[in-house]
């Protein structure tokens, strides 16, 4: 047997490209294209009234200035429409999406007006500084309040603000809630963050006049999607647009949205003018006209007995959609869903509202209305023992879903949908089991002497809990492709995208067990039309899954056929055969004289007229007798060692994971420091430590800087008014906790390699977490995060003055 | 408005000369990225914040976004390229980031690999807390650093190991 890959911590293959500055980001390619800047809206909510380009034009260097009356004039293509909205759902009833250029009205800064193709970006942009827009002034609406409120509307036609209500229940939660021992009512609240990869977007569009034919270079998530819109929207046949990603810094969600406006114009405009055109979206472009997340508003009722134990929840909850809705409701409708956790909940009802506000969209960031949804039923947690004076970990356990009722459903013998539109039944996971493994790598138990200990010294401390089911890998499928080249390389493709996770290494220790090749062997290209052309995108914790699978299925299919190729040249049983290190030999008998290599095998699958070099003498029609009374291709059968398959799952997996945190408090300042900070994460079986702990990092710090750190601060003007990385505060190495971790892996049914999605989990319960420490320190209820210093003085003045619930 | 003036400059990027033609106003991330096309510098976000763009100047950090191109005659630059050993191959700093899984996306990656060579000139033999706090100055959305606090050491065993006493920012051009 081949030295086993799956499992093992190995380093990954993407990285001497990338440590030598030889990675190919997107602005690393197109040196010689035009370059497009942008006319943005400086104003939240405007009428126009007038664009005036007369002083832009004499800019030397200036090639094009597009708005929207030119994208109208094209009547051969659509650009001149709204671009699509991606999810539509029976309950978006008032679903709205921009143009690519605004027509006349812009709903929030940052909304693209004009745009200026120039030989270099500088010229561009002193153009577009040229551009005259009149505007006539709209009310702002800022906020989920406001939008609430709706003294004023975003759009004129949308009611209230409201793009969709959306109720799922159990039964009737509010009923179970009122016969309850005990109540509780929280109010709640999470404020607006952003992906923010360090990686802005950025697209290159190469127009081939003769072939007519668009290669498009994009920053994306999903590039056979993007191929599709891009297509449909330029009135271009698919079959003459093909979509690459090359490398990409950094994605966290936000990139999943598609096409956005520079991905319909910057290929329209390269079309146009038969040149290349290239777009890179410079970091305050990127905070006022890419997209955010998080804010929600929630009130939850909630009862339960003497022990704890949840009897009904009714949740009522608000979410800011910004200015518009093309990713539909995806990012409520998981907090609506996922706030369950672990948790059987009693009864449960969840009602929401989807508003629009004159900001920047909001689509998914990392974790996708899950940190929202923690947060609401942890706070709930502790509440409840806060309320009936028990311990916070007991409390929780009492209301896990146990081992023995896997799968569970949700729906209670109702229809109760998650964001696959499937039915919302976990698959898998022992929370028991995971919660033992937390009190033990954190010292719950030893917490109180510790607290006594730091008390004895002046100094504050607390302990928070925080728990999470997760729904990984989402279908509705994905694809891959393997070939072994005549030289033994295996070749792999699959379609969704890679941002940084290691997909290349981790598919190849897959492909490395099926087929029994060694790994270093193995190519694997994500994300390239050309290659593959059937593909979601990368979202959802679902790489892994998806195309984990695919590719399996795909190299087991390649494996077979090996095995009947090689089972003919060996003149062997084909279950007499193994493959080991790239060789098909006779099981135990690893002598050369019974054992032909891979590559021998794909030239023997490729029946050939001509000897095109060496190995190819073996596959021609004089070489070897064959049986006369059969074609050199049977019929069902095709040349070359090469598959392809598909992976769809019935429904998501569902991963877990428990944190749990150590803070201080400064008594003076209200300085907050994490001492400790501690993960248990079931990821199911585990494809690479190595990654899957690199992943758990990079969340864990997205989930502290979402609890300590980051808000997008809006004027309720509606500027955006910390825009840059100096006044947004992502955290540094100086403000992130080391992570300790441990692993549980309870496998999943649903696919064949039994994992689950590993990629977001570690952002989701930071804030839940947090908040609870904060709360155990201060003794003080938080129940809106994130939380500066500067609040928590503020709490501690209010809580002494007895003006908080 | 009529064509920008040029302006001569002449520096060393990696212990090759160059003898330039820019406009005052280009920047020295642009000159390095776009016109010699050494595009393993990254720009992150344009206002010296984020670090992802940080080159060597005559061996000291220098955040080449924050930086006219033309201002820098007779300057020695390194940047991530100049940080590969002999044969382009992983210089010790880049080893290290692979061996401990100091990266993801490697968009920030070059910006820490020039700031980390050009610390290990001044301290050779970090503790943990010291290799975070020279690495506290660059942004990376990845990793949440803990594994680049573990390549800056393990940079520093190989470099010791290798008998490099003295990496490219000491040099001020490895290639020369």
């Amino acid at each position: 047997m081949t030295t086993k890959m799956f499992g093992a911590r190995i380093p990954r293959s993407e990285d001497p490209r990338l440590v030598t500055g030889n990675g190919r980001y997107l602005d690393d390619l197109g040196h010689d294209a035009y370059e497009a800047a942008f006319v943005r809206s400086p104003h939240a909510h405007a009428r126009i009234l007038d664009i005036d380009v007369s002083d832009a034009l004499d800019v030397e260097g200036l090639v094009a200035i597009y708005t929207y009356e030119d994208l109208e004039a094209d009547a051969a293509s659509r650009v001149g429409e709204p671009l699509p909205l991606l999810i539509p759902h029976p309950t978006l009833t008032h679903g709205r999406t921009p143009y690519a250029l605004a027509r006349d009205e812009v709903n929030h800064v940052g909304e693209a007006i004009a745009m200026v193709v120039a030989e270099n970006r500088y010229i561009a942009e002193d153009a577009a500084s040229r551009i005259v827009v009149e505007y006539d002034f709209l009310p702002a609406v800022v906020g989920v309040e406001a939008a609430r409120a709706a003294a004023d509307l975003v759009h004129d036609d949308v009611p209230g603000n409201v793009a969709a209500v959306m109720v799922q229940e159990t039964g009737d939660a509010d009923a179970a809630v009122d016969a309850a021992p005990h109540r509780l009512e929280l109010d709640l609240a999470i404020e607006r963050s952003a992906s923010m990869p360090m990686e802005g977007k950025g697209v290159l569009a190469e127009w081939d006049p003769d072939d007519r034919s668009l290669l498009m270079h994009t920053s994306t998530q999903t590039s056979t999607s993007v191929r599709q819109a891009v297509a449909a929207k330029l009135g271009l046949p698919v079959d003459r647009v093909e979509v690459v990603t090359p490398d990409v810094g950094g994605g966290f969600g936000v990139k999943i949205v598609h096409p956005w406006p520079e991905e319909v114009l910057v290929p329209w405009a390269a079309v146009r003018l038969e040149h290349p055109v290239k777009w890179t979206e410079d970091r305050r472009e990127h905070f006022v006209s890419s997209a955010h997340e998080r804010a929600q508003l929630h009130k939850v009722r909630v009862g339960y007995d003497d022990d704890g134990r949840l009897l009904g929840l009714s949740v009522r909850f608000w979410h800011d959609n910004g200015a518009y809705t093309p990713y539909g409701l995806i990012v409520p409708i998981i907090t609506s869903t996922q706030l369950l956790g672990p948790y059987k909940p009693g009864v449960y009802r969840v009602e929401f509202q989807s508003l629009y506000t004159n900001t920047v969209i909001v689509t998914p960031y990392r974790g996708a209305g899950r940190p929202q949804g923690c947060f609401v039923m942890e706070r709930t947690m502790d509440a409840i023992a806060n309320d009936l004076g028990l311990d916070r970990a007991l409390v929780r356990e009492r209301n896990f879903i146990q081992p023995e009722e896997m799968p569970y459903d949700h729906g209670l013998g109702k229809t109760f949908l998650f964001q696959d539109g499937r039915q919302l039944v976990y698959d898998s996971g022992d929370f028991p089991a995971s919660l033992e493994k937390l009190k033990k790598l954190v010292g719950w138990e030893e917490f109180e002497a510790y607290r006594e200990q730091a008390r004895a010294e002046g100094r504050t401390v607390g302990i928070g809990l925080a728990c999470y089911v997760e729904g990984t890998g989402v279908g509705p499928y994905e694809g891959g492709h393997v070939r072994v080249e005549t030289d033994g390389t295996v070749v792999v493709s699959t379609g969704l995208t890679t941002q940084g996770q290691g997909h290349q290494t981790m598919l190849a220790q897959i492909v490395a067990d099926e087929l029994g090749v060694p790994f270093d062997r193995i190519k694997v290209t994500t994300g390239d039309t050309r290659r593959f052309k059937y593909a979601v995108g990368t979202f959802a914790s679902r790489t892994a899954v998806m195309s984990g699978s695919a590719v399996a299925l795909t190299a087991r299919k390649v494996r077979a056929k090996a095995l009947s190729i090689a089972a003919e040249a060996l003149e062997a049983s084909e279950d007499d055969l193994e493959i080991v290190d790239g060789h098909v030999r006779v099981k135990g008998s690893p002598g050369e004289s019974a054992s032909i290599d891979l590559g021998a095998v794909a030239v023997l699958s490729n029946p050939l007229r001509y000897a095109f070099d060496e190995a190819a003498k073996r596959a021609t029609q004089f070489a070897s007798a064959a049986d006369p009374t059969r074609p050199p291709v049977d019929a069902g059968d095709a040349p070359g060692l090469e598959g392809s398959d598909f992976y769809s799952p019935i429904r998501s997996t569902f991963a877990n994971g428990m944190h749990a945190v150590v803070v201080e408090t400064d008594p003076q300042t209200a300085e907050i420091k994490i001492l400790r900070y501690c993960v248990v994460h079931d990821c199911g079986t585990i494809i690479n430590p190595l990654i899957i702990e690199g992943q758990i990092h990079g969340g864990v710090a997205q989930g502290v800087g979402g609890a300590l750190y980051e808000r997008m601060v809006y004027h309720p003007n509606g500027q955006l008014l910390n825009a840059s990385f100096m006044d947004f505060l992502m955290p540094y190495a100086s403000e992130v906790p080391t992570v300790e971790i441990d692993h549980l892996e309870t496998p999943s049914p649903l696919n064949p390699l039994g994992v689950k999605g590993a990629g977001e989990a570690g952002v989701i319960p930071g804030s839940a977490a947090i908040a609870s420490a904060i709360e155990d320190a201060e003794r003080i209820p938080i129940r809106s995060m994130p939380i500066s210093p500067s609040e928590l003085f503020h709490l501690r003045l209010k809580n002494r003055e007895g003006q908080t619930r | 408005m009529t064509r920008e003036t040029l302006v001569p400059v002449a520096f060393r990027v990696n212990g090759a000369p160059y003898q330039l033609e820019l406009p005052a106003r280009r920047l020295l991330s642009d000159a390095i990225r776009h016109d010699l096309r050494l595009t393993g510098t990254h720009v992150g976000c344009e206002h010296g914040v984020c670090g992802a763009c940080t080159v060597l100047v005559d061996g000291r950090p220098v955040r080449s976004c924050l930086v006219f191109a033309v201002s820098l005659e007779g300057a020695d630059i390194t940047t991530v390229e100049g940080c590969c050993d002999e044969d382009g191959g992983m210089g010790p700093v880049q080893q290290a980031f692979q061996d401990c899984h100091g990266l993801q996306c490697g968009f920030c990656t070059p910006g820490f690999i020039t700031t980390i060579t050009a610390y290990l000139d001044e301290n050779p033999d970090p503790t943990a807390d010291e290799a975070r706090e020279a690495i506290s100055g660059n942004l990376c959305r990845c990793t949440g650093y803990q594994n680049i606090v573990a390549a800056v050491q393990r940079a520093a065993e190989l470099r010791a190991s290798t008998g490099l006493g003295s990496g490219p920012g000491s040099t001020g051009g490895a290639g020369a």
